[in-house]
């Protein structure tokens, strides 16, 4: 991990896309957003434009058609960038493994950092999986340094 | 008009074309027909009973496919369901959506899930699947097989 | 006459880069329009002819993160419906609590979503933190924010404590009063009138010819209701009112919605309060051969399902149409003719089910992308300020 992306992380920003999912943990993820759980006071906002995004939020059992459209957003973010999959279905499509339409599971199409289990993750679980991947980050970088 | 009196009013008007009436419970009620004549019994449903188009579902039952149209008369709380029997080498029927709107987007859906022809609808375009799907493979039905190589169905681990 | 394809980015302010709808633009008046679905279509009816009736549940549950008791409840209505058998009394009015409890937490979502696409920032925030109050209460009674995972085919599987029910009460209660303000601030605002009275108006025969449902049609006078028509569960057992508007245009979905909240808060406390003792279960074992329907009303319409049994422990056919199916469509109707700044909100007004369909995009005539999503919630949010300057406020 560089030390651009070490420095990038004292705000991140987030960008959140859904692959073909229930919406249930996109909901989740804008709950954070709201008053009761405020990653706003984290400096955490949510972006709509990838291009300014460090972190991609990615949800959904990658439908086949959703996939095209992953791969280009995932080539346009800004690298150094960290992708965080939330929710069951991110994980391994969860109880849609034996879909016709969704034929691979999300890691084996863009690199994942980290995995938030869950369907859907309670939004503190999501701001604890974001936390604990900010933090293994900056150890790393400490290391290197 | 009650229940009764409907179910009767359309034995009688379409009789060369029901073929059985099957009275489930006071609030549903399935009745087949012949394919020939789903525009007729379409159209006398929607303009002279005011009915609800609900949805329209294709089984395959294996031997034979089979529509079933759903109609909802809210004012009597009775759901009709007209059944018609496609067989599988002749896999084409009237398209309702000239009718209303109502029935454009699940005929789209029929054809290619299931591969049943609409005759006469204006816009046939594939509605859920991808671009890249195979032509000629129709994933709601029985034998349907995994065509896709690079298909991951397990967990890895 | 220049005509441009403007593309409409995720009106949802998640989504990114949807190529769903199509808009040809002439100026700014939209003239033509097509959607693009399928980004969420995972294939549920093949998945479900391989569970067991009981398994299926679970997977029905994950159809609509949002609707997410819907699904379950027409899905085992169907199932009781082959036998057919009635559920005891006690898990009806279970099974209709967390149903408008799910009413009510939808209905916030939309309006805090709507509140965001013309600008109005606070009614986001605030309605989005009063549905936190909500799920609060359906954590209590089910267990979960979301999935409450309570149905299943003959009756419910938890049960509601009763040193549970003044509590829950009380939060009900309190959530009344901000509720009432939302409506008087939405009802007295000049700038959301004229925002949003004689946008996207959908006609009473418009509604008809697309089979439109839920307050989509409500809210062009066409009096249906699936709690009213066809009742089941305990709505034929307490007192409330169908909410009926008859502009067919935004603001009078915005009302009907905000009102229909406050009738579910009626029904919830009416079934909380009187909630019969007795049998949560039949316990059914086998499901005979034969076909089931299945019909409620969701937030957002009447949800069907249709299940076949051929006698073994699985369906061999389940259909699914879910409400937002038949109310796309009206967006032919409703924005051709309108201009773009107002695409969003007239979009937004129908409360589509992304799990249904997905977002919308414009593209131009020459190749290049004109805007995406958020620059058509960009420009919805500028008309109103626009028009909140020009009015003085």
């Amino acid at each position: 991990m560089s030390i651009k992306l070490n420095a990038l992380l004292k705000s991140p920003w987030v960008f959140h896309l859904s692959t073909g999912s229930c919406n249930n943990c996109d909901i989740e993820v804008l709950d954070c957003l709201t008053p009761r759980f405020d990653i706003e006071r984290f400096g955490m906002l949510l972006v709509g434009s990838i291009k300014h995004a460090d972190v991609l939020l990615v949800t959904g059992s990658a439908n086949r058609k959703s996939v095209v459209r992953l791969k280009r957003l995932y080539e346009q973010i800004p690298k150094p960038c960290l992708v965080v999959a939330i929710g069951e279905c991110a994980l391994s499509r969860g109880m849609f493994i034996h879909s016709y339409n969704c034929p691979v599971p999300l890691d084996k199409i863009i690199p994942v950092d980290i995995y938030i289990p869950g369907c859907p993750p309670k939004p503190e679980a999501i701001i604890a999986g974001v936390v604990k991947l900010i933090n293994r980050v900056r150890e790393k970088a400490a290391v290197k340094k | 008009m009650d229940r009764n009196a409907v179910i009767e009013d359309i034995k009688k008007r379409f009789e060369a074309d029901v073929t059985d009436v099957f009275d489930k419970s006071p609030k549903r009620v399935y009745i087949g027909i012949r394919p020939e004549s789903i525009r007729r019994v379409a159209q006398y449903v929607l303009r002279d009973l005011g009915a609800r188009f609900n949805i329209a579902s294709g089984v395959d039952a294996r031997g034979h496919m089979e529509i079933l149209y759903h109609f909802t008369l809210e004012d009597i709380n009775l759901l009709v369901s007209f059944r018609v029997i496609l067989p599988k080498e002749k896999l084409e029927i009237d398209s309702l959506a000239p009718l209303f709107e109502g029935a454009n987007w699940i005929e789209r859906e029929m054809n290619e899930l299931l591969g049943i022809t609409f005759k006469g609808h204006p816009d046939m375009r594939r509605l859920l699947l991808p671009a890249e799907w195979p032509e000629g493979v129709y994933p709601l039905r029985c034998d349907y097989r995994e065509w896709d190589k690079d298909a991951i169905r397990d967990r890895g681990v | 006459m220049a005509r441009t394809i403007v593309p409409i980015g995720p009106y949802h302010p998640l989504q990114e880069e949807p190529e769903f709808f199509t808009l040809t633009v002439d100026g700014e008046t939209v003239v033509a329009i097509d959607v693009q679905v399928g980004y969420n279509h995972r294939g549920i009816e093949k998945l479900s002819e391989t569970k067991t009736f009981d398994q299926s549940t679970f997977v029905i549950e994950r159809i609509c993160g949002i609707c997410s008791t819907s699904h379950p409840f027409a899905y085992t209505r169907a199932v009781e419906d082959i036998i057919p058998v009635e559920v005891p009394e006690r898990a009806k009015f279970i099974r209709t609590i967390i149903a408008e409890g799910e009413r009510l937490h939808s209905h916030l979502l939309w309006l805090g979503l709507a509140g965001h696409f013309l600008g109005y920032n606070t009614i986001y925030m605030w309605a989005w933190k009063l549905r936190e109050e909500v799920l609060d209460v359906l954590e209590i009674l089910s267990g979960n924010r979301n999935n409450y995972a309570m149905f299943k085919p003959g009756g419910v599987r938890r049960d509601i404590k009763a040193e549970d029910i003044p509590g829950v009460i009380k939060k009900l209660d309190s959530i009344v009063p901000t509720l009432t303000m939302l409506k008087n601030a939405v009802v007295d605002d000049p700038v959301l009138h004229a925002r949003t009275k004689g946008i996207g108006i959908l006609t009473k025969e418009e509604a008809v010819d697309f089979c439109a449902l839920g307050p989509t049609s409500r809210a062009s006078g066409v009096a249906r209701d699936a709690r009213k028509d066809s009742p089941y569960g305990a709505y034929d057992k307490v007192d409330w009112e169908m909410i009926v508007t008859h502009n067919g245009d935004v603001f009078d979905k915005v009302v009907l919605r905000i009102l229909e909240m406050l009738e579910s808060v009626k029904i919830m406390k009416a079934c909380l309060t009187r909630l019969p003792k007795g049998d949560i279960d039949l316990n059914i074992k086998d499901i005979p051969p034969g076909e089931g329907i299945g019909h409620i009303e969701a937030p957002r319409g009447e949800t069907f399902h249709y299940v076949r049994s051929d006698g073994t422990n699985r369906p061999a056919r389940h259909k699914v149409r879910a409400p937002t199916f038949m109310n796309l469509p009206t967006y032919k109707a409703t924005v051709v003719g309108e201009t773009i700044s107002d695409a969003t909100i007239i979009l937004a007004a129908i409360d589509p089910c992304y799990c249904c369909t997905e977002r919308m995009a414009v593209r131009s005539t020459k190749g290049n992308l004109l805007g995406r999503g958020e620059d058509l919630i960009r420009l919805s949010q500028e008309k109103t300020e626009k028009m909140r300057r020009k009015m003085g406020r």
